[in-house]
């Protein structure tokens, strides 16, 4: 007599600890216990190909682009615009002329501000921001406003610190020709309505420039679909290198625009009385690029699309599930930015515990979190509080360090009383 | 690294209950504090009579070592004249930055202080109070700041 087993293929399971192997970092020490790092949302750790690929240049490639004849020069060109195309197949740009390597989000939404707002805006515009914004969202547009007397105006947030998006809607007018908003908060986690707000914009005649620094490691982002006019993240929240980030621009948009910095490789031709910009995208890349930071990027994009957005974002979600149940057990702990749709970002006080004091004594723990006012200080103030502490998730945390990071608030606790 | 060392009995018992809280009403001198790098802010008022603190009052928002810290400092002050201030300052800053400092005797409790120097990051939570008191002393109305 056989029997027969019948084998179902399984649904892929994500492998977490196959993951983490991919971060050396993760495997240190930090006051004689094993790292929880739960400040992603700061900086996210590097896998082994991002370090290696960077390495590989570093050891084997490194020249000037855009400039020698000689091989490596060659070589380096090749990798840095090979790196812009790996980025452009990542956010589904049409073409490489919309990608602008910039040192970070918050250099991309400066280069906005001055060369496409500085340049347009005056008196009697409007620039449309979010109350959630970080400060990387707020201070360039304040700058515009000086420079320009354009007014900055500012849609409401509500207590779980969602927008409030009929608000946002009410402060669009013909007046409205920029609008700036995050596509997840920093301080809060919250998912903002991109698209929607962007066809609302568009209805309206304004460009959307859309802070992207915290969507990018949670989420697909697709520029056209969204329909963007611009998109600012950084590397270093997506596995890969700080010091190098990117500004998708639209490339009708970009043409018009005037360089932001003058320099080398902006040209194409100086003389005293006149010089020639260089085409897209090198007209707003003064200077040697950083080279090294989007041959990093580009592996990053690799990595994350060789575990697939999806599955993170998925693994994530089941941890802030985990993690908002878990903490809402600790005493005391009151939960800062509880919307509906959030990234895996969780900030909280705890009632007669300043949050740097959390920190410390976290840290004594092991456990990284972030405290402070997170570059959001509008926020802190809405909420009433100075600063929160700041949990965030990325595609290396487990279910076991919520369980030490919950350990440690009780601790907390112990020390305070 | 210990986080005995850092938040002491002292230290808690000021955070817990600090001394000389509040604001003194129609003050000789008073300056604002504030930490950037961590949003807390308070307020030193003083009463003067000639050279020396005859009260001395903080109030803020911070966490345990900056409100222990001011608390501490409001104790130890008061009575004293600037040239005695300027010194004890000296010495607390030693404490809180200089690895080899020894307390001296007389810092008193103040003393509770030393074990922030183990914790680079907190630094400016302990010496917020006493800068913004620098500024009081100086009849500046401007808010000091640790950057």
């Amino acid at each position: 007599m056989s029997v027969q087993v019948l084998h179902s293929t399984p649904a892929p399971v994500y492998d977490v600890e196959r993951v983490r192997r991919d971060f050396p970092i993760l495997t240190r020490m930090v006051n004689g216990k094993p790292l929880v790092y739960l400040d992603s949302a700061a900086s996210a750790q590097r896998p082994r190909r991002v370090i290696e690929a960077v390495d590989q240049y570093e050891t084997h490639s490194h020249a000037n682009v855009h400039r020698g004849v000689h091989a490596l020069s060659q070589e380096a060109t090749e990798a840095f615009e090979g790196a812009r195309d790996r980025v452009r197949r990542f956010i589904n740009a049409s073409t490489t002329r919309e990608i602008l390597f910039v040192r970070g989000t918050t250099e991309g939404i400066n280069l906005v501000a001055q060369s496409y707002a500085r340049s347009r805006l005056g008196k009697g515009d409007e620039i449309l921001i979010t109350a959630l914004e970080h400060h990387a969202n707020i201070v360039p547009w304040q700058l515009v406003c000086e420079q320009t007397g354009a007014t900055l105006k500012v849609a409401p947030i509500d207590r779980r610190g969602d927008l409030i998006y009929e608000e946002f809607e009410k402060l669009l007018s013909p007046r409205t020709r920029v609008v700036a908003v995050a596509h997840v908060s920093n301080a809060l986690g919250t998912i903002l309505p991109v698209k929607r707000i962007i066809d609302a914009a568009h209805a309206h005649g304004a460009v959307v420039v859309v802070d992207g620094a915290q969507a990018i490691p949670h989420t697909r982002v697709d520029v056209r679909a969204l329909g963007a006019d611009f998109y600012a993240f950084s590397a270093h929240k997506l596995y890969g290198p700080t010091g190098i980030g990117v500004l998708y621009g639209r490339e009708s948009l970009l043409a018009e625009m005037p360089p932001w910095q003058g320099g080398g490789d902006m040209i194409k031709a100086v003389t005293f009385e006149r010089t020639t910009y260089n085409d897209l995208p090198w007209k707003f890349e003064a200077g040697t690029p950083n080279i090294s930071g989007a041959v990093g990027l580009a592996a990053a994009m690799d990595f994350v699309d060789e575990l697939g957005i999806e599955n993170i974002a998925a693994h994530e979600q089941r941890l802030l599930q985990v993690a908002n149940e878990e903490l809402a057990r600790v005493p005391g702990l009151r939960f800062v930015g509880t919307a509906a749709h959030k990234a895996a970002v969780i900030s909280f006080t705890l009632d007669g515990v300043h949050p740097h004091d959390i920190g410390t004594v976290l840290d004594a723990e092991g456990v990284a979190v972030r405290t402070g006012h997170h570059c959001a200080m509008p926020v802190m103030d809405f909420f009433r509080v100075p600063a929160t502490a700041r949990a965030s998730f990325a595609c290396y945390n487990t279910e076991n360090e919520i369980g030490r990071l919950v350990t440690a608030l009780r601790k907390v606790r112990e020390v305070f009383g | 690294m210990d986080l005995k060392d850092l938040y002491r009995d002292v230290i808690l018992d000021h955070k817990r209950q600090p001394r000389n809280f509040g604001v003194i009403e129609n003050a000789d001198a008073h300056a604002d504090g504030h930490n950037p790098l961590c949003g807390d802010r308070l307020t030193v008022s003083l009463r003067l009579n000639g050279d020396r603190i005859e009260d001395v009052r903080f109030q803020g928002e911070g966490c345990a070592i900056s409100t222990a810290s001011a608390s501490l400092m409001t104790e130890a002050i008061k009575g004293k004249d600037r040239a005695a201030i300027h010194d004890l300052f000296t010495r607390v800053h030693a404490l809180l930055t200089d690895p080899g400092a020894v307390p001296s005797p007389d810092l008193g409790k103040l003393a509770a202080l030393s074990g922030v120097r183990e914790f680079p990051a907190r630094v400016k939570c302990a010496s917020l109070c006493w800068h913004t008191l620098n500024a009081a002393l100086e009849r500046s109305d401007a808010t000091v700041s640790t950057e």
